[in-house]
């Protein structure tokens, strides 16, 4: 596979890395203020930037939820600061359904894209990928910095949304889906919100969709070349394997949506007729569209759409692993089969988009072909459980905060990910699709589980990244309440999806003189779930404060971190606490191992360091009374 | 900390379970000749699904409980895997999945991959922004022509008829649709705007009605009453209320008024509504 990169002993050490354009830096550390914090070329400032700008929509994100269960758990009930900040939206403070479903497509947009496609990639994936192979920087500096910025442009052009709409409800009201012809003519419907604030969210997703893909770009670049000497394919950590193929799969989605959003825009704005077909009617005209298939919007953007699932949660699938292995201290199991899962997930990720519409008008033919591509992923999927479980067997488990969390993630993907055998059927579709069961389904796995990735990654990285330790009783304090809540939300979501509670309703009942009136009499059994979800909603978002408050607490006052607190095996623990700018201060680090090499019988520490010389490791797989092939280990040693 | 974590994830499996199984939250009772069949796989697969969760979960928190370093030097166990274990738990987990998805395709090869039965009633439905229009051929059996230049909301035109077509003196076009007992309908699914879905949680059917498609489904309603039409698509700001009512007749009621003309046939369904309907009924 790499194997040139190998160390090979008939290049010097300058020779090599001069060949390999590793460790070339090509710019000095900024002095002035701005090229330092704001347009920086530094991977490591970007991928803070990144994490900013995701905490900055995951509050605005979580804000609009706890404001739709407010809707329709208090239906008609005044909210005097509504009254204020949104005059038409929400006039005297009670809710309009317009309100409620711009609420609903800026919450998808906020935390699809702005979310869980920045963190876990930009942030985490920019600052800890170059490290962890050994580079100075990624490969194009400077697209990074572009990629950034257009990213931001794309989140200022949404909350711009927010505001823009000549009718004062707050941007579109389409879904996060945007399904035309809604989205397309729901202007000359008069559907509130589908005119400016539908422009301003299709400029948005184009703008991300261009940063995306030269993030991606970067990151396929920088892991193919950039390698430090020793480091092979399959000694990286598998965090490095996942935002590999994270970029990979964002290289071939983003451009499809990027293409269907252009075509989006042109039917909105220019009369063309992609999406539109012949003779709509608005109830007294006829709408002067002909010829285009609402069908082909829902195809081009679930091609995008499925794989954008993956993207949001195989880096922290990577993360999780790498957490598992560095707090149980032992060897990731199977490392080889967790890296064939993560491409299995990424490739066959691109097969079963058409679960998404089943019931769409889509031939029932190809329905049928995609049900069954559909439950084929969940064998990746539980290949990567069993290896997470096996990984844990038999360990010794440190429970640190990264830790609970990392064992959170693998709890509520394993939750979130089986319901997908339910709606992976076209006959089961037939009853919970657009039910409250999707939701359920895939906040838990691509939303929560997500999210706790990001969390254990950031409890983990953050000492290397702010040389301070985030307070770890503040950190469970944290991490208990956030795992009941989430439980406590997404699972009763479930079964009011089994009674038939359908998406995307601003609300179910009315309350006439204090008695509650149902919309829909089926939906009658789903009332005190509502309630109490509405209130778990509401406690697991406020505990979210302590985060933040340790987050920026720990930044100035946490206690200081040694350069390798959690005693891990990777290069991002062999360097100074934060890392240098140019990240290993000139040495060029020589890895001999692979990632996972923790409780190696014979070994001085409970963990070996991938760049802890060949001799060592000959010693102890001597002592071990094993054998190894000198410098590249066999299959048996992780590292083939 | 690990054993509080692994009661936890052990507490939080059985409580999830008991949602499922505790009978509150769970479908209505199925109304078509379909719904069994998609009951008993829905259970099948939920079987399946729950043993799966919380054979993961227990195992899961089996292991922090089990594997908490207890202090005292001791090491992990060093190994990096098992090809052996990989290719078992792929084999079985390939096997039940795709069984599984095989199993899933019955109902739905029933229903899509099967003509309308013979002597199938057709209804075509043509939904709105926030309304359901079903139009019946009336006596002649023939739909009349309609056109988007005709429709007009404000002269109750909702679905175009063109009344220079004989045929179409006859049809007749209500927001209620109207089944007999036992009798396969044909529903030709069309919208006149946005993309909407009908969905009625009884009959275990959903299906979009998309511009500029007609889409025919077929079931079979059998069991008398009156059930709620939802919108299962977002389709604008009253989503949440595009409602209607699904009747379902007995043979002789469904003929006496499916020979009436227009007005008789609302007034009729008005009057379902206000006598009759109370015993026929099915909402809790």
């Amino acid at each position: 596979m790499a194997e040139d990169d190998i160390p090979n002993e008939a290049h010097g050490t300058e020779e090599h890395a001069a060949e390999h354009g590793a460790a070339v830096h090509h710019h000095g550390p900024p002095t002035s203020f701005i090229r330092k914090y704001v347009f920086s070329i530094d991977h490591k400032v970007i991928g803070i930037q990144y994490l900013l700008l995701a905490l900055f929509s995951v509050f605005l994100g979580m804000l609009m939820s706890i404001m739709m269960r407010m809707n329709m758990t208090w239906p008609g009930h005044s909210w005097w600061l509504l009254a204020k900040l949104f005059p038409t939206g929400a006039p005297g403070g009670v809710m309009s359904p317009e309100f409620y479903l711009s609420l609903v497509t800026m919450h998808g947009t906020m935390m699809v894209f702005f979310v869980l496609t920045t963190a876990p990639q930009g942030g985490f994936g920019n600052y800890f990928l170059p490290i962890q192979i050994g580079a100075e920087d990624m490969a194009f500096p400077v697209l990074n910095m572009l990629s950034f910025w257009v990213t931001f442009l794309g989140l200022a052009v949404l909350v711009s949304a927010i505001f823009a709409a000549g009718n004062g409800v707050i941007g579109p009201t389409g879904g996060w889906t945007a399904y035309p012809p809604l989205s397309a003519i729901g202007d000359v419907l008069n559907v509130p919100g589908q005119g400016m604030g539908m422009n301003l969210w299709i400029i948005s997703i184009a703008l991300f969709c261009g940063g995306s893909l030269l993030g991606a770009l970067n990151f396929i670049t920088t892991l193919l070349n950039l390698r430090t000497r020793g480091m092979s394919l399959m000694r990286m950590p598998l965090t490095c394997w996942a935002w590999f193929t994270t970029a990979v799969l964002a290289l071939l989605a983003f451009p499809v949506l990027l293409a269907a959003g252009v075509l989006l825009f042109l039917d909105k704005n220019l009369g063309t007729s992609f999406f539109v077909p012949a003779g709509l009617s608005t109830g007294t005209t006829v709408i002067d569209h002909a010829g285009g298939s609402p069908i082909m919007w829902q195809h081009l953007f679930w091609f995008f759409g499925h794989p954008e699932v993956y993207i949001a949660i195989l880096p922290g699938m990577g993360a999780t692993s790498h957490i598992l292995s560095t707090f149980a201290r032992k060897p990731v199991f199977g490392y080889r089969a967790m890296v064939f899962a993560l491409f299995a997930i990424g490739l066959l990720g691109f097969f079963v988009w058409g679960h998404h519409m089943f019931i769409s008008g889509m031939s029932p033919y190809t329905g049928m072909a995609f049900s069954v591509l559909t439950l084929s992923i969940g064998v990746p999927s539980a290949i990567k459980t069993f290896n997470w479980l096996g990984t844990l067997w038999g360990g010794r488990i440190r429970f640190k905060t990264p830790m609970l969390f990392a064992i959170g993630f693998v709890s509520l993907f394993v939750a979130g990910g089986i319901t997908g055998l339910v709606l992976g059927q076209t006959t089961l579709d037939l009853s919970m699709h657009d039910t409250y069961f999707v939701l359920a389904h895939f906040h838990l796995v691509m939303g929560v589980a997500a999210i706790f990735g990001m969390f254990a990654g950031m409890y983990f990285w953050f000492p290397k990244m702010f040389g301070r330790m985030m307070n770890e009783t503040l950190g469970r304090i944290h991490f208990w309440p956030t795992i009941i809540g989430v439980y406590c939300i997404f699972i009763p979501m479930h079964v009011m999806g089994i009674v038939g509670m359908p998406r995307r309703y601003s609300q179910f009942y009315e309350i006439v003189n204090g008695q509650v009136q149902m919309i829909y009499n089926f939906n009658r059994p789903t009332v005190p779930l509502i309630h109490f979800v509405t209130w778990a909603a509401i406690i697991t978002v406020s505990v979210q404060v302590i985060f933040i408050f340790n987050f920026f607490w720990s930044m100035f006052k946490g206690q200081k971190a040694t350069d390798n607190p959690w005693e891990a095996t990777t290069l991002e623990w062999t360097t100074a606490t934060p890392p240098p700018h140019d990240n290993f201060g000139g040495r060029v680090p020589t890895v001999y191992r692979g990632a996972y090499e923790f409780s190696v019988p014979g070994a001085p520490d409970d963990f070996v360091m991938q760049t802890t010389p060949d001799e060592t490791e000959a010693n102890i797989v001597t002592t071990a009374g094993t054998h190894a092939v000198q410098g590249k280990g066999d299959g048996h040693n992780g590292h083939g | 900390m690990g054993r509080a974590l692994a009661v936890f994830i052990w507490v939080m499996t059985i409580l999830s379970v008991w949602m499922f199984v505790s009978g509150r939250w769970w479908f209505p009772v199925a109304i078509s000749e379909h719904g069994p069949a998609y009951d008993r796989q829905f259970f099948l697969t939920i079987m399946v699904v729950g043993i799966a969760f919380a054979a993961a979960q227990v195992a899961l928190g089996y292991a922090v409980w089990r594997f908490r370093d207890t202090g005292g030097g001791v090491r992990a166990v060093y190994t990096h895997g098992s090809n052996r274990l990989e290719m078992i738990w792929t084999v079985v987990t390939a096997i039940i999945f795709i069984t599984l998805a095989l199993l899933g395709q019955r109902v739905w090869f029933s229903l899509h991959m099967q003509p309308a039965p013979a002597g199938a009633a057709q209804v075509r439905v043509l939904a709105q922004q926030f309304q359901w229009n079903f139009q019946y051929a009336g006596a002649d059996g023939k739909f009349g022509h309609t056109d988007p230049r005709k429709i007009s909301d404000e002269s109750l035109n909702y679905v175009g008829l063109d009344d220079t077509d004989p045929a179409a003196k006859d049809d007749v076009v209500v927001q209620t649709l109207v089944t007999e007992v036992n009798r396969p309908v044909e529903l030709i699914l069309m919208s006149r705007d946005v993309t909407h879905s009908f969905w009625v949680p009884q009959l275990r059917y959903k299906q979009d009605a998309v511009p500029g498609l007609e889409i025919p489904i077929h079931f079979t309603p059998n069991q008398k009453g009156r059930y709620e039409i939802a919108c299962a698509e977002l389709c604008g700001q009253q989503h949440y209320k595009m409602r209607s009512y699904m009747l379902v007749l007995p043979a002789d009621e469904y003929d006496s008024l499916m020979a009436l003309p227009q007005a008789q046939f609302q007034a009729r369904i008005s009057e379902l509504y206000k006598n009759t309907l109370s015993r026929l009924t099915n909402l809790p």
